[in-house]
């Protein structure tokens, strides 16, 4: 079984410490969201788990192994981030895109083998792209671009996916989908999965949150148990309602005035 | 992209660059027909339109297609590199590195031998792209301002000193001509072998720009996520700006300063062979060739006797072209 962990993650930019000693421990078929005020941390936990940022102290480790110390090659087939923004610029179709998920398999005058195939197929059938993977992605919606690169991700075949508010462009059941099914994903293959999300009602569909405040884990635990109302109070502040609706907790901003 | 329409497109291209050349051949102060052309090439025919083929135009005409392919393909190399519809050799500075170490030698060195052109504008293209790219992303991200922004500063300083060099040379006399031809965009074989020696160094760029296209692919989305899908950013980015100042070099040797053609080139075939790297770099690097033959042909006559350098016909095209881009750049908010 897949285990990412950071261990007393120290991290920052310059002078300014923005990880400030990190320990968690990520397992396989789990989805975990990562919550917490803006400027907290959040991408720069990931970036540091992704292998994207030198911690500065301690160290994170895939299944006992620096990820600093894992090739860049290597480490492309074992943890698949799913980055932000997917505007193209240019006319990219989405077999193009989902096909870069194979990049670091190719030497560079090499022709994509009959495996890498076999990869991009099936990541567009998981995400029902069949019919789109000769569209070109500036003229799809937003969440089917959001869905193609996620299957770029996919087509990485690697066992870690770690995605940065891959919500944060789509209308409400868009971004519903989109949880619930990166969840299936991690159940049903056992991935390590990790995403940041804004929304706390997004994040209630977790296996599992873990909030930060000013780079440092405040809350770690099942959703029911950090959308609670001290927890809550104590990461984002006052100003938020807590409820809970057929067992689903739910957080809502405060209309009266205090 | 359906593979269909850009086979397609390769094959008209294909059809198009030698109806281009021979075209560019027949056209001139002394008409000669197609079959004298052909039949020239084949070393028999007409003498005279033979010696006008062989020692002038055919030279001429060949230098335009290698600088406008280089180019072409130059500007794919760039646009896809910095994710930035506005890039090309001309605007990012390259071209004027490449015009300084042209002038260069030029103007300071001794004999004007047939490699030492070509290898300074090479030097000089390389030295003032990776410079661009650092003053790039000296705000820790590069954005499509801030590439044309360093590209700006090059091409001033880099102008700067070739003035500076125009008023201290003492051989100026002698060389004005080579240094007009490369400050004004003009295409011109100086030395024997020039020609051999530049198609050498562009056939390098071009085996290393199609090498590296699937790795300019994944730079769609950023550097970052080009790391996490395996490709290192850095090494990367320093070979396709290596293959650009090979291409750019080259071209700037042959032809100066002849601006627009990497930008116009790319943006004109991206709709019929789509944005994969590899294919696109091709389709530039043939369809800027003919694009330059027949821009080199329209200098040529439009006001015959008379030439005009080729950097005005590919400037005059080209600005109102780059105009536009640059309204929907900010349409986009990308800027």
């Amino acid at each position: 079984m897949t285990e990412l962990v950071a261990q007393g993650l120290v991290a920052g930019y310059g002078a300014r410490r923005v990880l400030t000693g990190i320990d968690l421990e990520l397992r396989a078929g789990v989805l975990s969201a990562l919550v917490g005020p803006n400027g907290a941390g959040k991408s720069t936990l990931l970036r540091a788990l992704a292998g994207l940022h030198r911690p500065t102290a301690g160290s994170v480790r895939l299944d006992g192994r620096a990820v600093g110390a894992i090739p860049r090659r290597e480490l492309a087939g074992r943890i698949a981030v799913v980055p932000q923004s997917f505007d193209t610029l240019f006319p990219f179709t989405v077999r193009e895109i989902v096909s870069l998920g194979r990049s670091a398999r190719l030497p560079l005058f090499a022709r994509p083998t009959a495996s890498d195939a076999r990869a991009v197929e099936r990541a567009l059938d998981d995400l029902a792209l069949g019919a789109l993977a000769d569209r070109k992605m500036d003229a799809l919606s937003g969440g089917e671009r959001q869905r193609a690169v996620l299957a770029m991700a996919l087509a990485q075949e690697g066992d870690v996916l770690l995605l940065d508010e891959p919500t944060v462009h789509l209308d409400p059941g868009h971004q519903r989908s989109t949880v619930l099914l990166v969840r299936e994903l991690a159940r049903a293959r056992g991935l390590v999965l990790l995403t940041v999300l804004h929304d706390l009602n997004l994040a209630a569909l977790a296996d599992r949150i873990v909030a930060l405040v000013d780079g440092a884990v405040a809350a770690d635990g099942p959703p029911a148990a950090v959308l609670a109302a001290e927890p809550v109070e104590r990461i984002f502040g006052p100003g938020l309602r807590v409820a809970v609706i057929d067992g689903q907790p739910v957080v809502i901003p405060d209309a009266r005035m205090s | 992209m359906t593979a269909g329409r850009a086979t397609a497109t390769f094959i008209v291209l294909a059809l198009l660059l030698p109806v281009s050349l021979v075209l560019a051949v027949m056209v001139g102060a002394v008409p000669i027909s197609p079959l004298d052309v052909l039949a020239a090439l084949g070393g028999g025919g007409d003498p005279v339109a033979g010696v006008i083929i062989r020692e002038l135009r055919g030279p001429r005409v060949l230098a335009a297609a290698l600088v406008g392919g280089a180019l072409g393909s130059a500007g794919a190399l760039l646009q896809g590199l910095f994710r930035n519809p506005l890039a090309d050799p001309y605007v990012t500075g390259t071209s004027a590195g490449a015009a300084l170490g042209a002038v260069g030698v030029i103007a300071l060195g001794g004999a004007l031998s047939a490699t030492v052109v070509p290898l300074a504008a090479f030097l000089g293209a390389l030295v003032s792209a990776l410079v661009v790219w650092q003053l790039a992303r000296l705000g820790g991200r590069t954005t499509v301002l801030t590439v044309l922004l360093a590209g700006v500063v090059m091409t001033s300083f880099a102008g700067a000193l070739v003035t500076l060099l125009l008023v201290s040379s003492d051989r100026l006399a002698l060389r004005l001509r080579a240094i007009i031809d490369i400050l004004s965009g003009g295409v011109a074989v100086r030395a024997p072998g020039e020609l051999a020696v530049a198609a050498a160094i562009v056939a390098l760029g071009l085996g290393l720009a199609v090498a590296l296209g699937r790795r300019i692919d994944a730079f769609v989305f950023g550097e970052e996520t080009a790391a996490t899908l395996g490709v290192d950013p850095e090494h990367t980015t320093i070979a396709v700006i290596g293959a650009s100042a090979l291409l750019t070099g080259a071209a700037v040797a042959l032809a100066g300063l002849v601006g627009f053609v990497g930008l116009v080139v790319p943006h004109a075939l991206r709709p019929f062979v789509g944005a994969t790297h590899r294919r696109l770099v091709l389709a530039c690097f043939i369809g800027g060739a003919s694009a330059l033959v027949l821009a080199d042909l329209g200098a040529r006559i439009v006001l015959a006797p008379a030439e005009v350098p080729v950097g005005v016909i590919t400037g005059l095209v080209g600005a109102p072209f780059f105009l536009v881009l640059l309204v929907r750049a900010g349409r986009r908010s990308t800027v």
